[in-house]
């Protein structure tokens, strides 16, 4: 089983969108380490042939009618808003980013 | 007269007989949350105003001869991961504190349709990840049997607002146990129905392919006559199932199981087992033997690698749909000073917002998903959900339902396993093989363990869309039960100190 690093975990939390204190990643990484040992596990029954299921039942794409119903006004929608401007969401600068 | 340790059905007669009113019925169940909440700790959120009008609305309604259903005027517990227009919702998270969702969850819309009145919001893990309500945000729910125990997760607080008496009815969700654990250990009912027997439309989404609501209550038929009330399609759920709800509340009186096959899982009772839980269990099955059933052992080798799986599918799937929490649209947001960019402020409010537990999975989740660890973490995880089927199917050819002590130990005591997340996980070892296949699963109370004097839960599954199937056995067992022990397990449980 792979050892998972320190570093992963903070590549992780980075993809996780989570800043995480240096104490937190320290402690997860040895955390993850046990979880992913115990977890490992479904590894020895997974054979190849056995066909993976997402999904208990059977399930189809479902469509609907496309025809207009009632739905939240925009004052109901911006509601829960943080932030919001007129009658849209208001949110940070998204494009200069170091990312 | 306090109506408060009387069943969901003995109030609906007692209102059908106007020897109560809604509001009176609810004013008796919000006294009593105020006078033992402070200890108990089940609810997040007395919705005090809403219940009296909702209640009041009831009593014109019966006035008028317009009944809406048998539960007519009945008050419910919320689990606080259902959207109810208007009141707070946080999933035990501060990532939504203050959050008031602007729409009803479709299971509110049918509580509301069936005349229930909605007493609260209950306590529960963060985003429904635990099995001890330790996890919440705002603080742990005490086991109204041993104020120092766990009630279960993660829908602890549903189950301790029946066992305590502040309310006859409550609403749960099951990913991997989380409705069943909290019922075994509070001596309640509870089942996970079929998956896509209720809608999830409005249920904050933990682990998409898992997540089911489902009902809560002290009795079969309780639960059952909820179960009927919130169950059936919908539209707004794509995996909803568009076939008729089985009769689950006729399954719940038939009280009886003659020539009914009952399958003991073999995998489900050996070590690790508490010995006052497997004797409880073994007293269940004698009853239900008495009663005409034939008891017959089942193998399900492959459950032996349920809770691996579990924690490989649950947290890739929450990973994804945590991702909603971005502090764009609503929930809290930190560290927006003007000179941050969008996706430092989300870093910054995820790390805020998101207890240990859920940063653990979601961090877990991302791992397993990643390229390079997909196919050995999630790919193998999805052929043991296979694997955990097909055991089924087999049992099933040899059952009609299949039972199992619901967890293997009584409630144990808050802060045991707080810092070890292999120990808390092994709570659900028992329920969930059942979320994995999508079928039905109930625990009922069966007793108290010799060894401690707490309740302890028998776990009956049934195969997808025959969820009656459980409720039949369940009615039956729990008849057979106070005949043999005088009185219900729920009506054992130690006084509350009244404040």
């Amino acid at each position: 089983m792979a050892a998972i690093s320190r570093e992963e975990v903070a590549h992780l939390a980075r993809l996780s969108r989570i800043e995480m204190t240096p104490d937190e990643l320290d402690h997860l990484a040895s955390e993850m380490q046990l979880i992913l040992g115990a977890v490992a596990r479904v590894q020895e029954v997974a054979a190849a042939d056995i066909p993976p299921t997402s999904h208990a039942l059977p399930m189809t794409n479902v469509f609907r009618e496309d025809v207009t119903k009632p739905s939240l006004s925009p004052e109901d929608a911006l509601s829960g808003a943080p932030a919001r401007e007129e009658d849209r969401f208001k949110v940070p600068q998204i494009l200069g980013d170091a990312e | 007269m306090s109506m408060i340790h009387k069943t969901a059905t003995e109030m609906a007669q007692a209102l059908a007989d106007k020897s109560i009113t809604a509001v009176e019925l609810t004013k008796q169940h919000l006294d009593r949350i105020a006078a033992v909440d402070g200890d108990v700790h089940a609810f997040l959120h007395v919705d005090t105003e809403g219940a009296l009008a909702q209640a009041a609305e009831s009593d014109a309604k019966r006035a008028a001869g317009e009944t809406r259903s048998v539960l007519e005027g009945i008050p419910l517990a919320l689990k606080d991961v259902l959207t109810q227009k208007g009141v707070p919702t946080t999933c035990g998270s501060k990532m939504l504190e203050g959050w008031r969702p602007p729409y009803d969850s479709t299971v509110v819309s049918k509580l509301k349709n069936a005349g229930v009145v909605i007493l609260g919001k209950t306590n529960m893990d963060e985003f429904a990840m635990g099995s001890s309500t330790e996890n919440s945000a705002y603080g742990p729910t005490h086991n109204p049997w041993a104020l120092d125990r766990i009630p279960g997760g993660s829908g602890g607080g549903s189950a301790a607002a029946l066992a305590a008496f502040e309310a006859p009815l409550a609403i749960g969700t099951d990913t991997g146990g989380s409705i069943r654990q909290p019922a075994a250990v509070t001596g309640t009912v509870g089942v996970k129905p079929t998956y896509g027997g209720v809608s999830r439309f409005g249920l904050v989404a933990f682990s998409s392919s898992l997540d089911q609501a489902g009902p809560c209550a002290r009795t079969v038929l309780d639960t059952a006559l909820l179960h009927e009330a919130i169950a059936g399609y919908d539209e707004r759920d794509s995996t909803s199932i568009n076939a008729p709800v089985p009769n689950v509340v006729a399954a719940a009186k038939r009280q009886e199981v003659k020539g009914m096959k009952i399958g003991v899982i073999k995998e489900l009772m050996g070590d690790g087992f508490q010995k006052g839980v497997l004797d409880s269990f073994k007293q269940s099955l004698d009853l239900l033997q008495e009663q005409g059933a034939e008891i017959v052992e089942v193998s399900c080798p492959s459950f032996d690698y349920g809770i691996a799986a579990y924690y490989l599918i649950a947290p890739s799937e929450a990973s994804s749909n945590l991702a909603r929490f971005d502090s764009m649209r609503y929930g809290i947001r930190v560290g927006d000073d003007g000179q941050r960019g969008a996706e430092e402020v989300m870093s910054a409010t995820r790390e805020v917002g998101f207890g240990k537990e859920v940063k653990r999975r979601i961090i877990l989740g991302t791992y397993a998903l990643s390229s390079g660890y997909y196919d050995a973490y999630y790919g193998s995880a999805q052929k043991v959900r296979t694997l955990i089927k097909r055991d089924f199917e087999s049992a099933f050819n040899l059952a009609d339902v299949l039972v199992s002590p619901s967890t293997p130990t009584t409630a144990f005591k808050i802060g045991e396993r707080a810092n070890d997340p292999l120990a808390m996980y092994l709570a659900d070892i028992t329920t969930i093989p059942v979320n994995m296949a999508g079928i039905g699963g109930m625990s009922l109370p069966s007793g108290l363990s010799a060894d401690d004097g707490l309740p302890v839960g028998f776990q009956i599954m049934s195969p997808a869309m025959q969820d009656d199937r459980m409720y039949r056995v369940g009615g039956t067992l729990e008849a057979a039960l106070n005949d043999k022990l005088g009185k219900p397990v729920w009506a054992q449980a130690p006084e509350l100190v009244v404040k």
